[in-house]
């Protein structure tokens, strides 16, 4: 096997990750599935639909300590139309919870704005439970330059 | 830990039925619990747990807080006003601390 410059530089670097990310004692992470469980609780085990809730995060957040990020639900907020609460959940932290916002019919409109904490590139997840029991997700990845979980 | 007074953005009149947006911001350090001191032992977790705003007395916003919300927690949010009255504001520390602001504000 014939390799340029460019090929071995980069396997070098690969093998410089590798070795990395087994030599370092990180803590234990969230995963996927830590997530997904959390959902299935806050929507009383219904697989959570797509559409009427949309995530708003930056694509790529320089510093993982302070990520803005902005949620909101199609709803008329009143009588069966309400919207609940709504969980954000970060994948990759080591606790996937961030916060759950309840809304009321004195919301007036399903929307918060927060800052939030990223460890590392994952997904956002924003999932709101209406009134009458359904459920609506939307994720964002949010690629993270700096962590900000300390460490 | 003394807190210091918050920041509320709140406009001051309103019409009748309007949904205003509301901002907040409170200076705490977030301790998330993850991090470790200089001699390796985990720093014990301090945050604000819970944030609420309730208008003449009606629940209007409610935040449960994970670790994750980032230091200086900063909540925006929308607020239906059908009467002049007053907002009021609490965030409950972990230590139990509760801080609490009230803003008016009027119908014409």
């Amino acid at each position: 096997m014939n390799l340029n410059r460019r090929q071995t530089l980069g396997l070098s670097a690969a093998a410089a990750v590798v070795v990395a990310a087994g030599l370092r004692v990180s803590p234990a992470l969230a995963t996927t599935e830590d997530a997904d469980k959390r959902i299935m609780e806050f929507t009383g085990g219904k697989a959570p639909g797509t559409g009427k809730i949309s995530l708003t995060a930056p694509e790529i957040a320089e510093n993982g300590n302070t990520v803005p990020i902005t949620v909101s639900v199609e709803s008329a907020m009143a009588g069966d139309d309400l919207v609940q609460s709504v969980m954000i959940l970060a994948d990759g932290n080591p606790n996937p919870a961030v916060a759950t916002f309840h809304f009321s019919e004195l919301s007036g409109a399903a929307s918060a704005t927060t800052r939030m904490r990223l460890a590392k590139t994952q997904n956002v997840i924003a999932v709101a439970l209406m009134k009458d029991g359904s459920a609506f997700m939307d994720k964002k990845q949010v690629k993270v330059t700096i962590g900000g979980c300390g460490g | 830990m003394a807190q210091s007074k918050p920041r509320v953005k709140v406009p001051k009149t309103a019409a009748a039925g309007e949904v205003v947006t509301l901002k907040t911001l409170i200076s705490h350090e977030m301790e998330s619990g993850q991090r470790k001191d200089k001699d390796g032992n985990l720093i014990p977790r301090k945050i604000i747990n819970k944030f609420s705003c309730e208008f003449n007395g009606v629940k209007v916003f409610e935040c449960d807080i994970d670790p994750s919300i980032s230091a200086n927690p900063y909540f925006e949010f929308s607020a239906k006003v059908n009467e002049s009255g007053t907002f009021k504001l609490t965030w409950v520390d972990d230590d139990g601390t509760v801080t609490t602001d009230e803003q008016k504000i009027e119908v014409k």
